[in-house]
């Protein structure tokens, strides 16, 4: 079996049941067979669903800079599947928010989004993340050019907002959102630190271009 | 870790509403007769000291409620208690280690008796009496708890309070050693709360020393706290060490962490949403008779109530003041 056959029969579907595991784990600890969600389960539900939607979106970004690093090419491979399932988690929290935190209240849920501005970003967050997922197809990305291109970058945003979103609502200890926060910046950072060097370089190759123009 | 199951009967069934009246009026003959408050200690509640031991002479309380009570896992697993973690189920988990015993409270400031009194002989005097109380979490979920404690009005009027005594500071033990939580700074320590003279006398603000009849869980906040139900869960300071008549107002923990979100008052108010969600509605953690989704996720939310349905009691401590501004 070739490389490119291999991920695709054996790593993928390998990856994407590791990927299923925390929601497996939901549904086994409401049915009370892999544990409990303890006393409130609609807020443990939402929160494990919400942890791991930003999860998936840190694990997404990750993918360029390894392969960057590394060289390892085939890692590309997996950025489109780990990145759905960052939008499935974050779904999953969304519909938890919807069903059985609101209860389908319109009031309450109307009220949610545009007073509580950490709904609102989290909503925001959301809502980047649907027009990411019904534009990944390849069928989408070469329809759309170079718009689909601008419109992917919208993970980093969706990325600040989401780590925003969860920095908001804790009461008062936010060690675990900062720890989202620190790698969220590294991982944007390394992008900003790249683009910046590969500027310079293009920079230089043109300054040195007109020394050599200028030279008799 | 297990957690044995309440027992099926109350302690409230277990009394009769006869003989309770009849001890209430053989502690009020023996109190008058010999003239003095501390003579009352014809009373004699005692704390054990083991864990889980019974309570014994508990009475009933006009001021309990009759609404499905939580179980003594929910109540005892999920709840706050920062100085030994800030995850719901921390204060169970980091809490089985520390003793509660032997316990002193230091009494201060514009008072006749101050000074530091064994916990034995400040209880000693009183009878215990079960309050099956509401308690409304400022993070807008709910339980139904039977508490056994002692009228706060009575513990302050041991000390003789003076005219200059207008709130009643308290403060929680600080101790790294024995409380883990406090290695974070995320309040500043030790927890101080407070209520005002009037607060503290009104009969609903009682001193808590067990649950479901027995000696308080070590989660929730033994040996002894505070329990004001008409107000936010963190007003109930819990393993309290000092009680001091002060003139000033105190800034309390909470209003000193984020002074925007809690204020000194803290009463439970549907109209007066925190500055980052609701207070309109909550959820009554446990409570799912209707079967189906909700026997699995629990009841749906319901409406909160004005001082947490204790504005009888109440309201008239605030007749006047802005509850907008003074929340």
């Amino acid at each position: 079996m070739d490389v490119t056959r291999q991920i695709r029969f054996v790593w993928k579907p390998l990856v994407f049941v590791v990927c299923l595991v925390p929601a497996a784990l939901v549904v086994g600890d409401t049915l009370q067979i892999t544990g409990a969600l303890g006393a409130n389960p609609i807020e443990e539900i939402q929160d494990r669903f919400g942890n791991w939607g930003l999860r998936f979106i840190l694990i997404t970004l990750t993918v360029t800079p390894l392969r960057q690093i590394s060289g390892w090419n085939w890692l590309v491979r997996f950025r489109r599947m780990l990145g759905l399932f960052a939008f499935f988690y974050i779904l999953l929290h969304f519909l938890t928010w919807l069903f059985l935190d609101q209860e389908l209240l319109l009031s309450a849920i109307s009220e949610d989004i545009f007073e509580r501005p950490f709904i609102t970003i989290g909503f925001t967050a959301f809502l980047i993340l649907i027009a990411m997922a019904a534009t990944s197809t390849n069928g989408m990305r070469r329809r759309m050019g170079r718009r689909w291109q601008k419109l992917h970058y919208g993970v980093y945003v969706a990325g600040i907002l989401g780590v925003w979103h969860y920095w908001w609502q804790v009461k008062l200890d936010a060690s675990d959102p900062a720890i989202y926060a620190v790698l969220l910046t590294v991982l944007l950072g390394y992008r900003l630190w790249r683009r910046k060097r590969k500027l310079a370089a293009q920079q230089s190759r043109n300054q040195h271009g007109h020394r050599r123009l200028e030279t008799p | 870790m297990l957690i044995r199951q309440p027992a099926d009967i109350c302690p409230s069934e277990i009394t009769s509403k006869a003989s309770y009246l009849n001890r209430r009026k053989f502690i009020q003959s023996t109190v008058f007769a010999s003239g003095s408050m501390l003579a009352g200690a014809a009373a004699g509640a005692i704390i054990p000291e083991e864990r889980r031991a019974k309570l014994a002479g508990v009475g009933k309380s006009e001021f309990s409620t009759d609404e499905v009570q939580n179980s003594y896992t929910d109540i005892t697993t999920y709840n706050n208690y920062y100085e030994f973690g800030i995850d719901k189920n921390d204060p169970f988990r980091h809490s089985q280690e520390f003793e509660p015993r032997p316990w002193s409270i230091t009494v201060s400031g514009h008072a006749d008796k101050t000074g530091t009194f064994d916990l034995e002989d400040i209880v000693k005097p009183h009878a215990l009496e079960e309050r099956i109380y509401r308690l409304r979490c400022v993070e807008a979920w709910s339980m139904v708890i039977p508490w056994v404690g002692i009228p706060l009005a009575d513990i302050v009027k041991q000390f003789a309070p003076r005219s200059a005594a207008k709130y009643v500071v308290f403060r929680t033990l600080h101790d790294r050693a024995r409380m883990p939580g406090q290695r974070s700074r995320v309040l500043q320590w030790p927890y101080i709360e407070g209520l005002t003279i009037e607060e503290a006398a009104n009969p609903l603000a009682i001193l808590a020393v067990g649950l479901y009849g027995e000696v308080l869980p070590n989660q929730n906040g033994a040996p002894i706290r505070l329990i004001v139900p008409w107000k936010y869960g963190f007003k109930s300071i819990k393993g309290i060490v000092s009680i001091d008549f002060s003139e000033t107002r105190p800034r309390t923990s909470w209003e000193v962490a984020a002074p925007r979100e809690y204020g000194f008052y803290a009463n439970v108010n549907p109209e007066v949403n925190h500055p980052r969600w609701s207070q309109a509605r909550e959820r009554r953690i446990g409570a799912a008779p209707e079967g189906g989704l909700q026997s699995i996720f629990g009841a749906k939310k319901q409406p909160t109530i004005m001082f947490n349905g204790y504005g009888e009691q109440v309201a008239h401590l605030y007749d006047g003041l802005d509850l907008r501004r003074n929340f």
